[in-house]
């Protein structure tokens, strides 16, 4: 019955459109009240679909959108939530980017470097919040937003006392020194599309085969979804946790890459705000699953994107974020009434099944 | 040893606090560091810990009821924001209430998504921080923007003032129009004296350069203890948090309470947002809360989930920084009384025969000392750090004397438990 | 004891016709329940016969589907347990609810707390109404202590206490003293006569005869949902009681061959587990079981005797104090859990919701679950997914899922089935030893006999088998010998074909092997 699994993903879409949907509802009511109207901010803002420019720049956004939502994901997979991303994303941005400068390699072994370096250094501030949880049983909710901000700080000092570097060019902001251009990752459309947008894809396709298609997937969502009984059929469920922290923090690493070694190709203090915390919308969003995800990080990468356009007509483009909060939480209310009442069909059709064959036996 | 335990605890108070306050005097004197215990520190540290205090507040209440409350930072947002605007509409006081209003309006919001759709607390703390920015960036920009002395990310100034005052005689405060003599004023500058002047300047400290509504947030300590240790309200709020199980068996309205408390909850951490953007300064600004919501949130884990403990913690998370904004040269000083009480606590863990942890202490004493005389300065960032690093030892290390509530932030349908 | 009750009942409590049903249950029909006044008064059953249903019943906590219960005289009807406490009945659960971290005095006095015109609680009045009842209890704790600081006996007592403060005069005990050690036993029982003494009535649930008989005035057996029999301590005797418990029409285990090989498949020798408070009692004590190759052997016990403890043990998801145990004679005190399952051991586990199934996931990945090392379902580190779900479809057949398809959710399917996937998975693997926990609880007729019938067919091929129940029946049809647990301890040893209902009953119920009689 291959027509179940079509017939979840469906219910389980529906409840994220129909989160959208509310979302937009009742920003335009905000709107309203606000004495703009919803109509011209909608036709604005969606209308910009057909601008090829804006398309490019919307993937471009979707870029660590994907990223931050698949380290988020394969945390809840767990039961996990690691709000970290946002202090281990910061973390690997400025060791990526200072290591990525000291040294030369070929380009493409150039790139790799900077791609492994991220990765382990995000994985290790998040391993950090795993040794907490596991060893003293700290939640790992607390421990990671206390650890965000503890990044930020040793960030800011390293980066001051260390590695500025006055700018060349008269500019204001201050940065690492440059990476050489063979740690630059190239753009597919020219300083509109970075090719990380590849690489985030990528991610996601082996976040799906790693979490759905391998052992280890089975297990890290079998104990998950049930703690004991997993436990009781020997999966050491501290080693579960440890790995989950190790797999989300390396992901989260990556996610500053695409501003690192595709845009400004240096640490500034600025760089990747706020990628961490618009994963998490967009995990949620996306139901933790990998189409889901690409296809809500195409969306908020849209709107990020396109929302520019409302200043034209004198809308504040953060109505946007208001769009983003309200969707987080009717996302998941939503899906708590949907699942419900789907639950509640699959067992009525279920049984309705069984009273068949019984009659035919 | 015997004798510190027989004591009381309020005994045990103020021995203890009279023994810091040595340290903090010889460390003065050694250092030269007069700002450590000058009225103005001490008054300036109170400004700075009442956010914290409130958010801390915030967290106990939530968590006392079951709830997890990581929107904090989010209802303290919208406080300052509406604080802002009611300030600027129609002065302070108006502002402060318009911001408690808003701010129990957002607790509600967090304990309909939690208590009857059973979002899980984190996401809806989460999604309550998202929306609070985003509302309140947008807000601005309608309301602000144009308007003379406002712009698209801060409110025109705020009018009128909050009854700032000294207390006559001890720190020169005015009868009429007449200037009383400043005592206390007279006493702590005497810096060649120990412990006297310490003394004087905390006395001082704490009744002059006060604003009414800090004497307000510091009330709301001991009234938070009395209605949570004292009123069946409070011990129904209390129960829900334990063990909402037992309460419902005896017929305590879990739901209703929740909503209650979080509505208390909002409410007191909008008015710490309004503090800062009414009290603080006279203005909204962006990004004004910069993360003390979250410091709240630590200093309601590093209070033990008490009144009384949050007020602790957010004094000494402010001290710091208000330290750091008096005169940076101070702070390494603190470094030597960080060095003093890692001493003082490695002797305390020799005598309970915990070697490893005496030495570990004892390391920690040496390089907190070690680096006082090798730096300068203590880089703002550390200071800023500090409340978060300590938290994560607390939570760590002392994990056998936290308690927080047994059933926070675990889902509890009320009805489905039989 | 009687005389002075009530001027035209004899009875305090009366429920009459009491039936109450559960989708897919009935889990009391017809029951008769008559209680005198000042009397203790014992309800006596198995588990699952339906005496935790009727008490709840009685304490307002659901409504029956027919019957009545007068109380006092009055026919009542509870709603909620605010009725039932205003009816003057309180009920001390088996679970406790208390609060760890608010005080005695708080826990007691929660819903009910005497307060002034502004809120204010009115401690000075409580604590004195608190002492006063303390007084008549015998307890000596300071009501200003934290729950969390006392030990079992003591949060039972607060219970207790809770209870009387708010005037009960029917108080029910739900199997009090599962969690207490003998001393605390008679503590509580001392306490409980001075409760009567005082004019009270106590109901208490227990399976534990001993107690019952020693204690009680009055004894209602239930069995299978309805009442039995209604008699006193002079009337039977431990025997006679636990044959009315358990029943008397069980299997005919005669006539069987024998298939018990001489190869120990799995060994338990002097295995020593601490219980949940350290210093109290332990939980297993001096263990020794021994499993043959093509051999059952059953494990009688009522539930709560140290049977999941002792699975865990073999698991290796406790660490356990002393004691050796070995799988196909390699000894694993110190192995792993997944290397002991790789070594042949499976498990059937007690609880299929919390331990057995992924709810939410469809049947193959159920069936695929603690199964990850099988090489016929795996290519490398990646699974089959077709080889699972073909694998997942055999199972379904074999073992007579009745479902729709293996893509179907687990919690979709009935519990009988459910139960049969967990069987049939834990089959599949074609292990050397099964620990199989209530493997037929829950399980319609039809399915328990397929259940059966395969224990039975791997078992004459070869399969040691670790069989934990309480019903009897099973137990009897299905082992080759019979080992009887009795508070983490093994109390008698016996032969199926000359083991009777009541013997069976006997040893469950505390009677030793070998004691005096």
């Amino acid at each position: 019955m291959k027509n179940q699994r079509l017939q979840r993903m469906a219910v389980t879409s529906a409840s994220s459109l129909l989160a959208v949907f509310v979302a937009l509802c009742i920003c335009a009511v905000i709107l309203l009240i606000t004495g703009k109207d919803p109509i011209e901010a909608y036709r604005t803002l969606f209308g910009a679909a057909g601008d090829t420019k804006v398309l490019q720049g919307a993937l471009n956004r979707a870029t660590p959108l994907m990223i931050s939502a698949s380290a988020v994901a394969i945390g809840f997979k767990m039961n996990l939530f690691n709000i970290g991303v946002e202090g281990q994303m910061r973390i690997s941005l400025l060791a990526t980017a200072v290591a990525g400068a000291a040294i030369h390699l070929p380009a493409p072994l150039h790139v790799l470097f900077c791609l492994i370096v991220a990765m382990a250094t995000g994985a290790l501030w998040a391993a950090f919040a795993g040794w907490l949880k596991v060893k003293r049983g700290v939640n790992e909710v607390i421990s990671t937003i206390m650890l965000n901000f503890v990044a930020l700080s040793l960030v800011a000092w390293a980066f001051d006392s260390f590695f500025r570097v006055e700018s060349t060019t008269g500019s204001l902001l201050v940065k690492t020194k440059e990476l050489p251009t063979s740690a630059w990752f190239p753009d597919i459309v020219d300083r509109r599309l970075n090719g990380m947008f590849f690489v985030a894809v990528l991610v996601l396709i082996l976040f799906y085969v790693l979490v759905w298609k391998t052992k280890f997937g089975f297990q890290l969502r079998a104990s998950g979804a049930n703690p004991g009984a997993s436990r009781v059929t020997g999966v050491n469920p501290k080693r579960m946790i440890m790995i989950s922290m190790l797999l989300s923090g390396a992901l989260a690493g990556l996610v500053g890459m695409r501003s690192l070694l595709g845009d400004v190709h240096a640490y500034q203090n600025n760089l990747a705000e706020q990628q961490g915390f618009n994963g998490i919308a967009v995990a949620l969003l996306g139901r933790n699953h990998p189409l889901g995800i690409f296809i809500s990080a195409l969306l908020f990468g849209y709107l990020g994107e396109a929302s520019g356009r409302l200043q034209l007509i004198d809308i504040p483009k953060e109505i946007t974020t208001i769009m983003t909060g309200i969707i987080v939480l009717a996302v998941v209310i939503i899906n708590e009434a949907v699942k419900r009442w789907d639950d509640r069909r699959i067992q009525h059709k279920a049984a309705l099944a069984l009273e068949a064959v019984a009659v035919a036996a | 040893m015997k004798f510190f335990k027989s004591l009381s605890t309020g005994q045990r108070t103020i021995a203890l606090s009279l023994g810091f306050m040595m340290v903090l005097s010889i460390v003065r004197l050694f250092t030269n560091a007069d700002d450590i215990t000058s009225s103005g520190t001490i008054s300036s540290t109170l400004r700075v810990a009442t956010p914290i205090l409130l958010a801390g507040l915030a967290g106990v209440w939530a968590e006392r009821v079951g709830i997890v409350n990581i929107g904090i930072e989010g209802m303290m947002i919208i406080g300052t924001w509406f604080g802002g605007y009611g300030a600027w509409k129609w002065g302070s006081w108006a502002g402060i209430a318009l911001a408690i209003v808003a701010g129990s309006l957002v607790g509600l919001l967090h304990a309909l998504a939690t208590v009857r759709f059973n979002v899980n607390h984190v996401v809806s703390g989460i999604a309550i921080n998202i929306l609070a920015a985003g509302t309140t960036e947008y807000l601005s920009i309608i309301f602000f923007k144009g308007q003379q002395g406002g712009g698209e990310s801060q409110s025109p100034a705020g009018k009128g003032g909050y009854g700032e005052f000294d207390m006559p005689f001890l720190s020169g405060g005015r009868i009429g129009s007449w200037r009383s003599p400043d005592m206390l004023g007279w006493i702590e500058k005497k810096h060649d004296l120990p412990l006297l002047p310490d003394l004087a300047g905390l006395l001082r400290g704490l009744v002059s350069d006060i604003y009414i509504p800090t004497i307000v947030a510091i009330a709301l300590v001991p009234i938070t203890a009395y209605i949570l240790w004292r009123t069946r309200f409070g011990l129904r709020v209390r129960s829900s948090g334990e063990s909402p199980q037992a309460g419902e068996s005896l017929g305590v309205p879990i739901n209703r309470l929740r909503y209650q408390a979080m509505a208390i909850s909002g409410g007191l951490a909008a008015f710490g947002g309004a503090y800062l953007s009414c009290v603080f300064t006279s203005t909204y600004r962006q990004g004004q809360t910069g993360g003390q919501g979250y410091i709240g949130l630590a200093t309601t884990i590093f209070g033990n989930w008490t009144p009384f403990g949050v007020f602790r913690g957010a004094i000494l998370f402010g001290f710091p920084s208000a330290l750091k904004f008096r005169d940076e040269k101070n702070v390494p000083a603190l470094l030597l009384v960080i060095a003093v009480i890692l001493i003082a606590a490695a002797i305390v863990s020799l005598l309970k025969n915990k070697q490893l942890l005496a030495t570990g202490l004892l390391i920690g004493a040496v390089v907190s000392a070690a680096t006082y005389f090798l730096v300068d300065e203590v880089p703002q960032e550390f200071v800023a750090a500090t409340p978060y690093i300590v938290t994560i030892l607390v939570l760590a290390g002392a994990r056998q004397q936290l308690r927080p509530p047994a059933h926070a932030g675990i889902a509890y349908r009320a009805g489905e438990n039989h | 004891m009687t005389d002075n009750s009530q001027s035209n009942n004899q009875f305090v409590v009366e429920l009459h016709g009491i039936t109450k049903r559960f989708p897919g249950v009935i889990a009391n029909h017809d029951i008769e329940l008559l209680v005198r006044p000042g009397t203790i008064h014992a309800i006596v059953g198995e588990n699952g016969a339906g005496k935790s249903t009727l008490m709840k019943t009685l304490y307002g906590m659901h409504q029956p589907d027919e019957g009545t219960i007068t109380v006092n005289g009055n026919q009542v009807q509870f709603k909620t347990p605010t009725d039932a406490i205003a009816a003057g009945i309180g009920m001390v659960h088996q679970h406790f609810m208390l609060a760890d971290n608010l005080t005695i005095t708080e826990n007691i006095i929660l819903g009910d707390e005497p307060v002034d015109g502004r809120g204010r609680i009115k401690f000075k009045e409580a604590r004195e109404r608190i002492e006063t009842l303390m007084k008549s209890l015998g307890a000596t704790f300071d009501p200003n202590t934290n729950v969390s600081e006392l030990g079992v006996g003591q949060r039972q007592r607060v219970e207790i206490l809770k209870v009387l403060y708010r005037g009960a005069k029917i108080l029910i005990l739900d199997e009090p003293t599962a969690v207490l050690v003998p001393q605390e036993v008679d503590e509580l029982f001392a306490t409980l006569k001075r409760l009567v003494a005082d004019g009270a009535t106590v109901i208490f649930i227990s399976h534990k005869l001993d107690e019952v008989l020693a204690y009680c005035d009055e004894i209602t057996v239930i069995r299978q949902g309805t009442t039995v029999a209604r008699t006193t301590p002079s009337q039977v005797n431990r025997r006679s009681l636990a044959e009315l418990m358990v029943g008397s029409d069980l299997p005919d285990p005669s006539g069987r061959e024998t298939k018990v090989g001489t190869e120990i498949r799995l060994q338990v020798m002097g295995l020593n587990l601490a219980g949940e408070i350290v210093g109290a009692k332990l939980a297993l004590e001096d263990i020794n079981v021994a499993v043959h190759s093509g051999e059952i052997v059953g494990i009688a016990g009522v539930e709560g005797n140290g049977q999941f403890e002792l699975c865990e043990s073999i698991l290796g998801l406790r660490s356990i104090l002393s004691g050796s145990i070995s799988v196909c004679g390699q000894e694993l005190s110190h192995t792993e859990t997944r290397d002991r399952i790789n070594m042949g051991l499976s498990y059937i586990p007690f609880d299929r919701h919390r331990e057995g199934l992924l709810l939410d996931a469809p049947l193959w990945e159920n069936t695929f679950l603690g199964r990850e090392e099988n090489q016929s379902l795996t290519s490398g580190p990646f699974i089959s997914r077709n080889r699972i779900e073909a694998d997942s479809r055999s199972i379904i057949n074999r073992f007579g899922v009745l479902t729709p398809s293996e893509q179907v959710p687990a919690f979709a399917l009935s519990g009988g089935n459910q139960q049969k996937l967990v069987v049939g998975r834990e089959m599949a693997s074609d292990p050397k030893v099964l620990l199989a926990a209530h493997p037929t609880r829950g399980v319609d007729v039809g399915a328990q006999a397929a259940i059966w019938d395969e224990l039975r067919h791997a078992r004459d091929n070869g399969l040691g088998v670790l069989l934990i129940s309480a019903d009897l029946e099973e137990l009897i049809g299905l082992s080759d010998r019979i080992l009887v647990m009795f508070d983490g301890r093994v109390t008698a040893h016996l032969d199926p074909a000359t083991a009777t209902p009541e013997m069976l009953g006997t040893y469950m119920t505390g009677e030793v092997q070998g004691a005096a009689q």
